[in-house]
């Protein structure tokens, strides 16, 4: 009976909503995200990640509020990214009740800062998330939501991060995220095989078998996805039957 | 009225901690996140959390004055030590380059990397590498019968997430291992002190039942 693979829903939130962009554009209501976390919550979720999306600096505030409404409700692990920039960012967002705090773009400004963060609060609460876009016969790092690029080599910035402190990863694939076509299992794998922590593969996700491919052929240790259970087409309990047919130890 | 406290050392996720325990309490119980010895002495239970780094969280012990009275609270109230809360029981951990522990429970805590493992770390059966942390979600086995397993299934997964692990000496001081390419104890006590190296407050309704079962506990084994 070993450690469980996770499945892990994702709340894209604006101004304390639940949206869903599609590859950014066509953001969709999708809910008010207390409501939406409890009920992935009952579906057996084994953690919950946020990405705050909102632009406003006062939309800050709505997120801790919200970080600590989800909290006193829902005793699972959550995870919490979006504009974390600085240490104080990492011990308000802890301080609502999140347990894990996510890094993208400040990590790449200023990588430093994941070591700050990680040795003040400890290498489980801090994720270094990454966005990746297929580059020639590799994959760079973006930031601000893709449309930016570094010049960075995703793998080699995935080692780097753990070196500097970074407890988990999580990886999203540019090119597949929106699009329902699947994680990029190449990429996936090769992080995967890559660093010693654990990696949340993400981006692409359309149907449940797709999950799968993410933990068996990625090799990934947790698997994120957003539209297929937001708008009700599979639910997380649909999501661990599948994986547990195909001989993923899950959490039922 | 009866009142919890929650000691503070100013690293990790309290919050969550109280915010379970009030869940499952009902009205008489107060929780308290405090770091402070005075409200410590009046609390009719103790719990003791704790992420991050255990040398930290020996040095904020002892910077806050606290080790005399956790001391006398761990021999006369019921008390609940969750993750670094378990291990800082042991006699020494080689985390921060070995640190002196409380040696309230005979044992050593060491990396999972280190433990029966020489250089990669794989599962020794399937010979998949496995990832430190550990984290996520694992089957605790209950080795002995414990008030604090009350209702709490045999097997159940509870929540993890730490890359030092204890290991009990004395077997009578252990009551669940949990495996992850070698098996770890998982929860460990003595009289009234109880700990558990997962996450009660992460653990959903399992780690519900566990908290429920601490502020109903008498403090005997």
């Amino acid at each position: 009976m070993p450690l469980a693979k996770r499945v892990i829903p994702c709340l894209d939130i604006d101004a304390g909503r639940v949206v869903k962009g599609v590859r950014f554009v066509d953001i969709r209501d999708a809910g008010d995200p207390v409501e939406v976390a409890r009920k992935y919550d009952q579906q057996g979720a084994d953690e919950i990640t946020f990405l705050d999306i909102t632009a406003s600096s006062d939309g800050r505030q709505t997120m801790y509020n919200l970080v600590e409404d989800v909290a006193g409700q829902v005793f699972i692990p959550l995870t919490v990214g979006g504009g974390v920039r600085a240490l104080q960012d990492v011990h308000k967002l802890l301080h609502s009740g999140a347990d894990k705090v996510a890094i993208n773009t400040a990590a790449v400004h200023k990588p430093e800062f994941v070591r700050q963060a990680s040795d003040h609060f400890g290498v489980q609460c801090i994720v270094v998330a990454i966005d990746a876009k297929r580059v020639g016969s590799g994959w760079e790092v973006f930031t601000h939501g893709g449309r930016q690029a570094t010049g960075i080599d995703a793998i080699d910035w995935g080692r780097r991060m753990v070196e500097y402190g970074a407890g988990e990863i999580l990886l999203t694939s540019m090119d597949r995220d929106g699009t329902r076509d699947g994680f990029d299992l190449d990429l996936t794998r090769k992080m995967s095989d890559s660093v010693s922590v654990p990696v949340i593969a993400s981006g692409g996700v359309g149907l449940l078998s797709h999950l799968v491919d993410g933990i068996i052929k990625g090799g990934a240790d947790a698997v994120l996805a957003a539209s297929i259970f937001h708008f009700g087409e599979h639910t997380i309990a649909e999501a661990k039957q599948v994986m547990l047919r195909s001989g993923i130890e899950v959490r039922l | 009225m009866s009142l919890v406290a929650v000691v503070n050392f100013g690293t990790g996720n309290l919050r969550s901690v109280q915010k379970a325990i009030e869940h499952v309490a009902d009205k008489g119980v107060r929780v308290i996140v405090t770091e402070k010895s005075t409200d410590l002495a009046q609390a009719d239970r103790v719990v003791f959390p704790g992420q991050g780094a255990i040398g930290t969280c020996i040095n904020a012990m002892q910077s806050h004055g606290l080790q005399e009275v956790l001391n006398d609270l761990l021999q006369s109230r019921p008390f609940l030590g969750i993750c670094l809360g378990l291990q800082a029981m042991y006699e020494s951990s080689e985390e921060d380059g070995g640190v002196r522990c409380m040696g309230v429970l005979k044992g050593a805590v060491e990396h999972i990397n280190v433990s029966g493992n020489g250089g990669g770390f794989k599962d020794p059966v399937t010979g998949i590498r496995l990832k430190v942390p550990h984290m996520g979600w694992n089957n605790v086995t209950q080795t002995k019968p414990h008030p604090m397993w009350r209702k709490i299934k045999q097997g159940q997964r509870f929540y993890f997430v730490h890359s030092y692990c204890a290991h009990a000496k004395d077997p009578a001081q252990e009551y669940g291992i949990t495996e992850y390419g070698f098996p770890f104890t998982a929860a460990g006590g003595m009289e009234n002190y109880f700990g558990v190296q997962f996450h009660p407050e992460k653990s959903q309704n399992a780690g519900l039942q566990l908290m429920k079962n601490f502020i109903t506990w008498d403090g005997s084994a």
